[in-house]
């Protein structure tokens, strides 16, 4: 049954907060949304709402990591990486500190928002600041493991949420490899060509592989859910026994997953990638699956893509 | 450490500032002149802090929001023994030294907080003084300085409310007004008065005082450790580029370096009024 993302989020929070006492939330009078409510409730006095002002809550949570606390800032996926780059930059990544940056609502998952509230290039902007690590939570049983590794891990970190539902991986696929921070996991093994997917895209790529299985295609599926550090050697390995790759993801085409399997692979192999995307366009206000469909993330558009990359494997293109 | 002591200390602090600058041949000489005096009296009179043991966990913190005036800092880390003067004055800004045009916590020994892009210092403040005061029930002091100009930037007026918000009073910020920001005076470029009543209106306890006079600043820092439930404002009344009679109240000093000369005039300038003390 597919489940909420940020309810999982939120529930996590609180479990992770019984585990680690230096764990503070902050948030920016959204946490009803982000669903940090419930930590405020269980731990009130790790608690602070800072109220419409992200690039001051940045840089409390930078204070407060100067004191050996482990803040995590929760705010909108936009705002947190574009409003508060500068904060995100100066005041957490080039000192290095241990602060956590929540990033609900990714992609186009506050879909009737329209392109205000939509985040389609969070991933790009904190992938391109040193220092900074970035996870994509792709389904609800992957949060809990996924806050706990950015927690656990010393050093600034993006974890890129979502505000739809999605089902867990493990109702998808029978016993998911286990999640590791730095490793993508296999999710399907195939030959012919390598998809790989972050975020909550699994379930419509899992939909195209069966698509495709049928008409005699066998795909490997790989979900990248550290986007940094990549998954090097998988990415490699995969492009080496497959010979063409095609990447999905709920962002724009520039400078997301794709661009950073593509900066890996282009130094090694010269094999065809194709990027399935959204086309570097602004989106508009509408239902979630209908405008994935519509800005290029369909079922479609994966299999449009993978038959673009064989055609050019074929033809040495 | 009496006044007159520490008048010459600040004196001291100008002339390190001065020569690194100018072995670096680049720097923020008007900003760092404006705060020497402030400086001082937290080096040297106010901030608990132990050299031999910077992260002392229990030390006061201070975070220069201003980051270009980072030589002066430096300046005064140096004289507090965090490393040598030498190194300072000959490594200011380059290859390989320890000492970035603005401050880096991870390279400098002493320098609490990585600032540099203005408007950011204060809210790390708050940081500190939040999980002092409700997390860790701890009793030092947080303290930062900020520039005059750098208060065009939204994020301080957020910071100011979120510090009344917790009335941080553990929490002191001290505003250079030296009226001249990199462009011209602060008030042709974006008017900031009046000052006191804004930052009042916002839930601070305001104080103001001569930035250049030791005594009223120890007063006014003694004062602030009295008020309860506020946090506390000092407005520094100062002259940026002080010391030096040619690089005072001009923005042309807020970011070149002296040439040969230039140095040579400064010094002697600076030298006298070391020997007048």
């Amino acid at each position: 049954m597919k489940k909420s993302i940020r309810e999982a989020y939120g529930e996590a929070l609180v479990e992770l907060g019984l585990e680690e006492p230096r764990l503070v939330v902050l948030d920016a009078d959204v946490s009803n949304s982000t669903r940090t409510l419930y930590f405020a409730k269980k731990f009130p006095e790790r608690f602070f709402n800072l109220g419409i002002a992200e690039a001051n809550m940045m840089g409390i949570a930078a204070g407060l990591a100067l004191l050996g606390k482990i803040p995590i800032v929760n705010t909108f996926s936009f705002l947190a990486t574009l409003r508060c780059g500068d904060q995100i930059r100066t005041s957490i990544a080039y000192p290095r500190l241990n602060v956590k940056i929540a990033g609900a609502y990714g992609g186009l998952s506050d879909s009737y928002d329209g392109p205000t509230h939509h985040s389609i290039t969070d991933i790009s902007i904190m992938r391109s600041i040193p220092n900074m690590n970035v996870l994509v939570v792709g389904a609800p049983d992957e949060v809990k493991e996924l806050l706990r590794i950015a927690i656990k891990n010393d050093g600034p970190v993006f974890i890129r949420l979502s505000r739809g539902e999605a089902y867990p991986v493990k109702e998808l696929i029978s016993e998911p490899p286990p999640i590791d921070f730095g490793k993508g996991r296999i999710l399907k093994e195939g030959e012919d060509v390598t998809i790989i997917v972050t975020g909550v895209l699994i379930e419509r790529v899992l939909e195209a592989s069966k698509i495709l299985e049928n008409e005699g295609i066998s795909t490997r599926i790989v979900e990248i859910h550290t986007i940094k550090p990549i998954d090097k050697s998988l990415i490699l390995e995969s492009a080496l026994k497959t010979g063409a790759i095609v990447t999905v993801e709920e962002h724009d085409i520039i400078g997301g997953l794709g661009s950073a399997v593509a900066e890996v692979i282009s130094q090694k192999y010269s094999i065809p990638i194709e990027i399935v995307g959204i086309e570097d366009t602004f989106t508009e206000s509408g239902e979630y699956e209908a405008l994935l469909d519509k800005y290029g993330l369909g079922i479609y558009n994966i299999l449009e893509k993978v038959k673009k990359v064989l055609k050019r494997m074929r033809e040495g293109k | 450490m009496s006044i007159k002591e520490l008048e010459r200390i600040a004196n001291e602090l100008r002339i390190l500032t001065l020569k690194a600058i100018y072995n670096a041949q680049s720097g923020h000489i008007g900003g760092s002149f404006s705060c020497a005096e402030i400086i001082t009296v937290l080096y040297f009179h106010k901030l608990k802090i132990n050299p031999k043991d910077p992260l002392w966990e229990d030390r006061d913190r201070f975070i220069l929001s201003k980051g270009h005036a980072a030589p002066m800092l430096y300046a005064a880390l140096a004289k507090r023994g965090f490393f040598s003067e030498e190194e300072f004055v000959n490594n200011l800004r380059k290859i390989g030294g320890r000492f970035q045009g603005h401050p880096d916590m991870r390279k400098t020994p002493g320098v609490e907080m990585t600032t540099g892009s203005l408007g950011q210092g204060l809210s790390v403040a708050i940081g500190i003084a939040l999980g002092a005061k409700y997390i860790d029930k701890k009793s030092y002091k947080v303290c930062t300085l900020l520039g005059d100009g750098e208060l065009n930037e939204g994020q301080i007026w957020e910071a100011f409310m979120s510090a009344s918000k917790y009335k941080l009073d553990n929490l002191i910020c001290i505003c250079d007004r030296n009226k001249v920001q990199l462009d011209g005076n602060t008030e042709e470029i974006m008017p900031l008065e009046p000052l006191r009543l804004k930052i009042e209106a916002f839930g601070w306890e305001v104080l103001e005082v001569d930035g250049h006079n030791i005594e009223e600043i120890i007063r006014a820092l003694d004062y602030a450790e009295m008020v309860k439930s506020k946090p506390i404002c000092i407005i520094a009344y100062t002259i940026k580029g002080k010391g030096v009679s040619f690089m005072e109240n001009t923005h042309k000093w807020h970011g070149r370096a002296p040439n040969r000369e230039e140095y040579e005039k400064a010094l002697e300038e600076l030298m006298k009024e070391g020997t007048l003390i």
